[in-house]
């Protein structure tokens, strides 16, 4: 069978999908009585045009980049782990912990332990989930949307009873203590000359997750461990006759998948709130799916289509601060995004596969297309 | 109509926007939203009878996760608006940290009393007793002995309300039944119509025929229902007795139009500190208008307005949810 070129998949295909967004979004602003390209001035201005918009355009990346490669890690064993919100969640919670029940003297060192914290609490909840399918066949994607409620719920629990501070009526933990406050990208720029603005959460935790793109991509291919969740994603039969654990690779993707999905609260817990708040998530959980789709799961991509939604999300709010675009509009923007990116993706991807197919045809030059790697030529490694 | 009002506010507010630093107003609507029907609704409301009076213009946004907070903060301020005006308990925070970077900015802050910045103008509210007004006129009103009260989100000051509802209820009938639902543990608890429809049916089967809603958005799917069921139900914050006329009982009123008005009216003149606005003050209390006064007799009134003089006076006292975290008269 043809197949088109390979970067006709990684670049064509969401470009195509983001112009259609878009001319669909203008559609929608011409409709309410606004200008769409005031719009889209506002929105690059605002969330590009300054040092204070890409401070708050990396610091949305990096939650989005966490949960994107969460959500990766997982499609690569053909899991689909909607539970990226609960396990961000419940990583809050162990940063949290880690930060208001443990004097640290420095912030380096409060970091290491709130990121193991952090990505324990986060993989420990998506251990229970990764067992009920790996064990008793109850699909991960029911299991792992009802452990959002209850990871709401317990948190909710928690923050209103045993964590709020005695006499205050804010459902929040009180605010870290002054050692663990994470450097923003202004304290860590600032040595180096480069002058960033300094109201911006953007912060270290910007650093940890590009290292987290390098281990998640070292992982993936370069590991045996990421050859058999690649092999086992592909074909859990021929996973199974090579020898590969269905159990042990369900439940070791799941666990991975979950610690970087909690791994996000040392971002939004710690580096920017400095508290933990009941909704500290607020939906970037769901966001790393759209992510990761976009990002055809490989940690670069997921790097690029975090960084666009982080754009959307700025640029979102610059909107909603100086024009009357209700908010809503503003959702019904970013969904089309996710719309055509994630769900309708076959509506590009089709024609655009037969028009290169019938292009190869015509040149007759079949050998210029890609190789596709994959793994129908697995051997057992033992 | 209004649309088109915003609509064109809106165009002179982007015209305006190439000058610099300009000395309006700006309000910060919390994450429920500005139609809500009830407590950011009520912010515009004041907001907007403001404009209409001065024919002042005002910024608004309406807050779609938790890091705009400080940011809408940051750049308002930055923008010269002046006073800010911000809604909700959980703008507590990033405006202890933003308002001391500001020094020439007003501050205010609608639901928050314990903060300690001498540019802020914390503005509390006395839920509890104007719930426990509203708990008395249900008692009296239900004819099963059985209440209901559906809260929001699960959090303290919503405990706050119903607390104060259910002494009211106690004080009038004091075997009555008390059946008490929060809609979730999300903020998507404030604007969730259908589930608050769903504890609304609920409540009945267990013999509700009253039902309090406190719960932001979401109680606009509990006055339906009850109005659809046949059962009474209370409105909150704003005055929500034109929703279902001869269906809704009453509504605590929590006058935080009252409190947005009056600060926009003062300026950047606003008088800072912190002002606690009870039933003395008017700033909460029951709504008593041509949709209801069927509903309330004469006994019924004169009995809440009884109690209303000894709350003031200091004869009878509300126990406070905060005052030790717990209720004297309901479990949560």
């Amino acid at each position: 069978m043809d197949k088109m070129p390979k970067w006709a998949d990684v670049v064509l295909i969401p470009l195509i999908s983001l112009i259609l967004a878009a001319f669909l979004s203008a559609l929608v602003i011409l409709a309410i009585g606004e200008d769409p390209i005031a719009a889209v001035k506002l929105m690059v201005s605002g969330a590009l045009g300054s040092t204070y918009g890409w401070g708050y355009t990396l610091y949305y990346a990096t939650n989005f980049i966490f949960t994107g490669l969460a959500v990766a890690v997982a499609f690569h064993a053909r899991l689909f782990n909607i539970g990226g919100e609960g396990q961000a969640m419940l990583g809050g919670l162990g940063v949290a912990m880690a930060c208001l029940y443990i004097p640290w003297p420095h912030w380096t060192i409060a970091l290491l332990a709130a990121a193991a914290a952090s990505m324990l609490f986060g993989a420990a909840w998506a251990a229970i989930p990764a067992y009920l399918q790996a064990k008793r066949g109850s699909h991960i994607v029911i299991t792992t949307i009802m452990f959002n409620f209850i990871a709401a719920a317990f948190l909710n629990y928690m923050l209103v009873n045993v964590m709020r501070p005695e006499g205050s009526m804010d459902p929040a933990t009180e605010r870290f203590p002054e050692a663990v406050h994470l450097p923003t990208l202004h304290d860590l720029l600032a040595p180096i000359g480069i002058s960033f603005s300094k109201a911006a959460p953007a912060n270290v935790s910007f650093v940890v997750a590009i290292l987290a793109c390098f281990v998640v991509w070292a992982l993936i291919w370069r590991t045996r461990l990421g050859y058999e969740i690649r092999a086992y994603g592909h074909s859990e039969t021929g996973a199974l006759y090579a020898g590969i654990s269905p159990v042990r690779i369900t439940i070791v993707a799941m666990l991975i998948s979950g610690a970087l999905a909690g791994l996000m609260a040392i971002n939004n817990v710690m580096g920017e709130a400095e508290r933990l708040v009941l909704n500290a998530t607020e939906g970037a959980g769901f966001i790393g799916i759209a992510v990761a789709l976009m990002g055809r799961s490989h940690p670069f991509g997921v790097f690029l289509a975090a960084i666009l939604f982080g754009f959307l999300y700025q640029g979102g709010a610059e909107l909603a601060l100086w024009t009357s675009i209700p908010r809503e509009l503003i959702v019904v923007i970013q969904a089309l995004v996710i719309l055509f990116t994630g769900a309708l993706d076959n509506m590009v991807r089709m024609p655009l596969e037969r028009i290169f197919l019938s292009l190869g045809r015509k040149r007759r030059n079949v050998g210029e297309t890609a190789p596709l790697p994959d793994a129908s030529h697995s051997t057992t490694q033992d | 109509m209004s649309l088109m009002k915003s609509l064109m506010g809106a165009a002179a507010a982007v015209a305006l926007t190439a000058g610099a630093a300009l000395a309006e107003p700006a309000l910060i609507f919390d994450l429920g939203g500005k139609f809500d029907k009830s407590f950011n609704e009520a912010a515009f409301n004041g907001a907007q009878r403001w404009a209409d009076e001065t024919g002042g213009s005002f910024r608004e946004i309406e807050l779609q996760s938790e890091a705009q907070r400080e940011q809408a903060l940051r750049r308002f301020a930055d923008a010269g608006a002046n006073p800010v005006i911000t809604m909700g308990f959980a703008m507590a925070d990033p405006l202890s940290t933003v308002a001391p970077d500001y020094p020439d900015t007003k501050f205010v802050v609608v639901d928050v009393t314990w903060l300690d910045a001498p540019n802020i103008r914390q503005i509390g509210f006395a839920e509890h007793e104007g719930s426990y007004l509203v708990g008395m006129l249900a008692a009296m009103a239900s004819k099963s002995g059985t209440v209901g009260f559906v809260g929001g989100m699960d959090v303290p000051l919503i405990r706050h309300f119903g607390c104060g509802y259910a002494q009211g209820a106690k004080a009038v009938n004091p075997d009555i039944k008390i059946v008490a639902n929060m809609t979730g543990t999300t903020p998507a608890a404030w604007n969730d119509p259908v589930k608050g429809s769903e504890l609304t049916k609920a409540q009945i089967s267990q013999g509700a025929d009253v039902i309090y809603a406190a719960a932001g958005g979401t109680g606009v799917g509990v006055l339906q229902t009850a109005a659809d069921e046949g059962v009474l139900s209370i409105g909150v914050d704003s005055n929500q007795n034109h929703l279902h006329p001869g269906k809704v009982l009453t509504s605590m009123l929590k006058r935080v139009d009252v409190a947005v008005y009056e600060a926009m009216k003062a300026g950047a003149d606003v008088e800072t500190g912190v002002f606690v606005l009870g039933l003395a003050e008017d700033g909460v209390g029951y709504a008593l208008d041509e949709n209801n006064e069927a509903l309330v007799t004469d006994d019924m009134k004169s009995s809440v307005d009884e109690a209303r003089q000894k709350i003031i006076d200091g004869e009878l006292e509300v126990v406070s949810y905060y005052e030790n975290d717990s209720c004297p008269a309901l479990k949560f």
